[in-house]
Formats: structure tokens, C-alpha cells, sequence
């Protein structure tokens, strides 16, 4: 039961096959056994989610179905939950009760979902590794002495270890993504827009989105079904028809083009990695689809734009946590100011001190033309590049990751080594368009794999399809770690 | 360019996060390295471009101006770290 599908979840509990009761206590009792090495979750509340999980059962009886009705769910903590509570895996809100649901909760819930619990994240989403959060480090299942990708390390550890079936995450620069190849599973980040940002505790608002991760494009594609919505109380969702992500999971591959950046391809990426993705894009061909060059002559900038970009729009979010109507306070302070700036320097990490206090630099007066404006304009160069190259493909593909996942402290004592590990993923969310990792083989070490799909804003159904083509021709999306036996 | 202990002090007030002086020459250190990494931007020629402040291109919706938020006033204070009467308290500012 633990490795099936959602699909077969939800026809076990249609089936009364078993109850949504006895689902949660399964990955409960799994979590109870596993959290404890893997660090996945920070919060698991039993008595709630068997609440829930009694209520999904409820509905049943009373006549109710639906794909994710009894279906377990594990949540970023990056999505306030009422009365679950929501850390953004900071010191800052370590005590932070959530006094509502975030949209992408209301929205599970509303389906039926029942929440195992609250994933572990790097602090307020900063990071690419899971080593900052203040609840300690996530540990990868495929070995536990490496790091499980960031920000959404603990959903990923959680979905690689059969702790949950499905999870929610967020990408502000491949924090979906990253992790997803880490740990060898699906994740998409939708078109900036499609996903309500209402209750997802800010990180940069120009670039995050949350999205589903799942074992399957399939799995994704009902997660996202139930994610996506206009939402009017986020300013920048998209008021779009609803659609179903799942209704091209069949459309042929004939014909596909894919469009192969060579700036994907360069020095820098890992021989396995490497080996791996070739060998996915010839699956692809053998599929019927065609491989065509494209250029993103700009990508290369996507990196250093995005650590002026993201940094001052977190230090203008985060300037909220001052220690007034929620979240950490100093013991001690002289007054208004020295309260403000102690609050701050307990509750706030290393790094995300860091992105502050450079988010604070480039804002300030005298050097907001020089890097904030000259940033926003590279992020023009770079999202044109993504539409001179949909001109002449239909979808891009690379490597999501340069390297497989790295040990715990590898790049711990290094901000921009840290940093480039997303160089294959930034660029797509400055330029808001829609992209996934599905697992797609292994190094020569057994760590799994990821191949990037991008696609055109609004693609989401499209890619879904064509991430789901290739699963049902392999199998590297169905391969766990030992530890999920 | 590189940041001066001073800068760091600086910014530091600026972004209400204090600074130990122990900490200065280390975080001056880190700010410094990745200064030094997106200070490649710089060299871009980027006369003509139209600056890309957001993802999507959307004008500020309004809404209509009638309540729909119900007073939640207790529940919000009851995650505050100190109210008194409805009312956050913090040190005096004004004598």
C-alpha cells in the first residue's frame, strides 16, 4: 500500500479496500519509525490527522468521493495550517500557531486530503540543501549521510521514504525541482500565477509558487487539480478557466519537439548526470519526439540576477517578523530599535541574515540602479530568451541538477557554491514559466537522477502528458531507496 | 566594490539585525563573496532594456469595498508576544 499510486490509493478507499483511518495510521506509523533518522517532519500531530482522516471517512459514508478524498498528505511548512504549527523551519516562528489555512491547505482539505504533518524546509525556503533549517538538516534517503536538496527537503525525504504519497512544496529559484532529482521523484512548479500564494509565507514574491510533488506525473497532475485556482485574496493570481491537468496524460509523443539549451549541456555538469540525461532525451526519440538545439544565451546570468532579485524581495517580506504580533521577541532591549534588530538576530538564521542584509545592500540609495534595476532588466534578457526559444520547440529539456546530492557540509561553508547548485532551475522562475523534474537514472554511487522539463507559461497539462509518456515507458520513477522497503 | 566594516555596521542598522563587532569581519567576509558574484551583471550591456519587475503582467486588481473579513482580533493577539487591553505593546517611543 505504501508504494501505490494515487490513483490506487483512491480506488482502495472508493472500494472500502481500506478506510482513510487506517491509510493515515500506515504512513503515521511509518513516520513514528523512520522521522527519527530522516528528519523529514518538524511537526506530526496524530490526534489531528486522524481527525481528518475520520472526517474524510465521514464524507464517504455519507455518499461523497473524489481522487483525493481519505488520500495523505504532507505539507511544506512553508503553508500556514489553522492551529497546526507553521515554522517556515525558523527559530523566528519555531512557537507560530497558524491562525487560518493557507489557499493551497483550504483548497486539500476541501478535497477530502488528510495532512500527515508539516515538512521540514530550509529557513523561510533559503537554501538548497535542507541544512538551514532551525530544526536541523533533513538526511536523503538513498543515503543518509547526504543532503536531500532544498528548500523542500522534508517533503522530499518524506516522498522518497514512503513517508507520504504526495506532498506540496514550493519553488522560488528550484526548490520543487532540486530536490525532486535528489531524491528521485516528480515535482512541477506551475506558470507563475496558476497556484494562490494566499497563506504561503513569503520568500520572494515575484517568483514563488507553490506546487505538488508526487511519485508520478500522473499523481502530480490530480495534486495539481485540487493546487490550482484563482484565488482572490493573492493580487497575483491569474483568473483563468479551470482546467485539468490530467487530460493530455495520454497525447502521443509523436512529433514533439524538444528543444535542447546548449548552455544546459556545458562544463560543469556531472559525467553521470550527464550519461543519464542523454540517455532520457534518446528514450524521448524513440518515443517519436525530435530533439532540436535552442539557444538561452542568458542563462548563464540567471544565478547572480536572481541573488540580487530574490534578496530584495525577501528583505522587504521579512521585515514583517519584528518581533510585534507573532513570532520570536528578545528577553532583553533598550527600546523600540535595539528590540527590532535583537528580535531579528535570535530569530533569523545565518543565511537568511545574509540575504537580508544583501537584499538591504541593493535596495539601498545610491545602488538600486546599479544592481536592483540592472538585475531586473537582465531578468527581461533572460525571459525573452525563453521565447525566442518556444519558437522552435514545443518543450526544454536538460538536467535539473548539475550533481547528484552532496554530502551533509559539503557546501555548507560556501553561500555561491550553494547557490549554483539551482543553475539549471533559476532562470524559470524569473521568467515565470512552468517547470518539472522527473527521476530519470542513476550515478554510478545508486543516487537517483533528474531530468528538467520546461515549458511555455500555462504548459503545465502538456508537460504532465509528456513526463507521463516516458513513465509509462520506464521505470525510474517506480525505484526507492532501501530504507522505503 | 567591497563592503568596509562600516558598510556592514550600516546595512546592518538599515535592516534592523544586529551585528556583533565579533561578527562584522566575518559577515563582511560573506557579503563581500557574493558582492563579488553578482557584480558580473555589471559588465551586461543593457542600454534599451525595459526592466522586468514581476513574472506576469497583471494590473492591481480592487475589490469591492464592502467587509468580508469577520473581527478576529483574539485570535490574532493570541499569538502575539505581549497585548494588553486589544493593543500590541511595545517599549515607549514617545515620552
Amino acid at each position: 500500500m505504501i508504494h501505490a499510486s494515487l490513483k490506487e490509493l483512491a480506488a482502495a478507499l472508493a472500494a472500502r479496500k481500506i478506510s482513510a483511518v487506517e491509510l493515515a495510521t500506515l504512513f503515521l506509523d511509518r513516520i513514528d519509525k523512520l522521522n527519527p533518522t530522516l528528519n523529514a517532519f518538524v511537526t506530526v500531530d496524530r490526534d489531528k490527522t486522524l481527525a481528518l482522516a475520520r472526517d474524510a471517512d465521514a464524507r464517504r459514508a455519507a455518499g461523497e468521493n473524489g481522487p483525493l478524498l481519505g488520500i495523505p498528505l504532507a505539507h511544506k511548512d512553508i503553508f500556514c495550517a489553522e492551529g497546526w504549527r507553521t515554522t517556515c523551519g525558523s527559530k523566528m516562528l519555531a512557537n507560530f500557531v497558524a491562525p487560518y489555512d493557507a489557499t493551497v491547505v483550504a483548497r486539500f482539505k476541501a478535497a477530502g486530503a488528510v495532512t500527515l504533518g508539516k515538512c521540514n524546509m530550509d529557513e523561510f525556503a533559503m537554501g538548497s540543501s535542507n541544512e538551514t533549517s532551525f530544526f536541523g538538516p533533513v538526511k536523503n534517503p538513498w543515503d543518509t549521510q547526504r543532503v536531500p536538496g532544498g528548500s523542500s527537503g522534508g517533503s522530499a525525504a518524506a516522498l522518497a521514504a514512503r513517508l507520504a504519497p504526495a506532498a506540496t512544496g514550493t519553488d522560488t529559484g528550484g526548490s520543487i525541482r532540486q530536490p525532486a532529482a535528489l531524491c528521485g521523484f516528480t515535482g512541477l512548479k506551475p506558470t507563475y500565477g496558476v497556484v494562490s500564494r494566499w497563506g504561503m509565507i513569503a520568500f520572494a514574491s515575484s517568483l514563488d509558487q507553490g506546487g505538488p510533488m508526487a511519485r508520478s506525473a500522473e499523481d502530480c497532475a490530480l495534486l495539481l487539480n485540487a493546487m490550482a485556482g484563482y484565488d482572490e485574496r493573492d493580487s497575483t493570481s491569474l483568473e483563468r478557466p479551470a482546467e485539468d491537468y490530467a487530460r493530455a496524460l495520454d497525447q502521443p509523443l509523436a512529433g514533439l519537439r524538444i528543444g535542447l539549451p546548449k548552455e544546459f549541456f556545458g562544463a560543469g555538469m556531472n559525467d553521470d548526470v550527464r550519461a543519464a540525461v542523454e540517455a532520457a532525451l534518446a528514450a524521448y526519440r524513440q518515443l517519436g519526439a525530435v530533439t532540436v538545439e535552442v539557444d538561452l544565451p542568458n542563462s548563464g546570468l540567471s544565478v547572480p540576477a536572481y541573488y540580487v532579485i530574490a534578496p530584495a524581495e525577501a528583505s522587504s517580506n521579512l521585515s514583517r517578523f519584528d518581533g510585534v504580533r507573532y513570532g520570536h521577541r528578545a528577553a532583553d532591549y533598550a527600546d523600540l530599535n535595539d528590540m527590532y534588530s535583537k528580535s531579528r538576530a535570535e530569530g533569523f538564521g545565518d543565511e537568511v541574515k545574509r540575504r537580508i542584509l544583501v537584499g538591504t545592500y541593493v535596495l539601498s540609495h545610491g545602488y538600486y540602479d546599479a544592481y536592483y534595476l540592472q538585475a531586473q532588466k537582465i531578468r527581461r534578457l533572460i525571459a525573452d530568451d525563453f521565447v525566442n526559444a518556444f519558437k522552435i520547440c514545443d518543450v526544454i529539456m536538460g538536467p535539473t541538477s548539475p550533481s547528484t546530492a552532496f554530502r551533509l557540509g559539503e557546501k555548507a561553508a560556501d553561500p555561491v557554491q550553494m547557490y549554483l547548485s539551482d543553475i539549471y532551475t533559476i532562470a524559470v522562475n524569473l521568467a515565470g514559466l512552468p517547470g518539472m523534474s522527473i527521476p530519470c537514472g542513476f550515478d554510478r554511487q545508486g543516487l537517483p537522477v533528474g531530468l528538467q522539463l520546461i515549458g511555455n507559461g500555462f504548459d503545465e497539462a502538456r508537460m504532465l502528458g509528456i513526463a507521463h509518456r516516458y513513465q509509462e515507458a520506464t521505470d525510474w520513477h517506480l525505484r526507492r531507496p532501501a530504507l522505503a522497503d | 566594490m567591497s563592503l568596509t566594516p562600516d558598510d556592514v555596521r550600516r546595512i546592518a542598522r538599515l535592516a534592523r539585525i544586529e551585528v556583533s563587532p565579533a561578527e562584522v569581519e566575518h559577515t563582511r567576509d560573506q557579503l563581500n563573496g557574493i558582492l563579488g558574484f553578482i557584480e558580473r551583471l555589471q559588465a551586461v550591456d543593457t542600454s534599451g532594456v525595459q526592466p522586468m519587475s514581476h513574472a506576469v503582467d497583471v494590473v492591481q486588481r480592487l475589490r469591492a469595498d464592502r467587509v468580508t473579513e469577520t473581527d478576529r482580533r483574539a485570535a490574532f493577539q493570541a499569538i502575539a508576544p505581549d497585548t494588553e487591553a486589544g493593543l500590541y505593546l511595545v517599549p515607549q517611543v514617545i515620552e
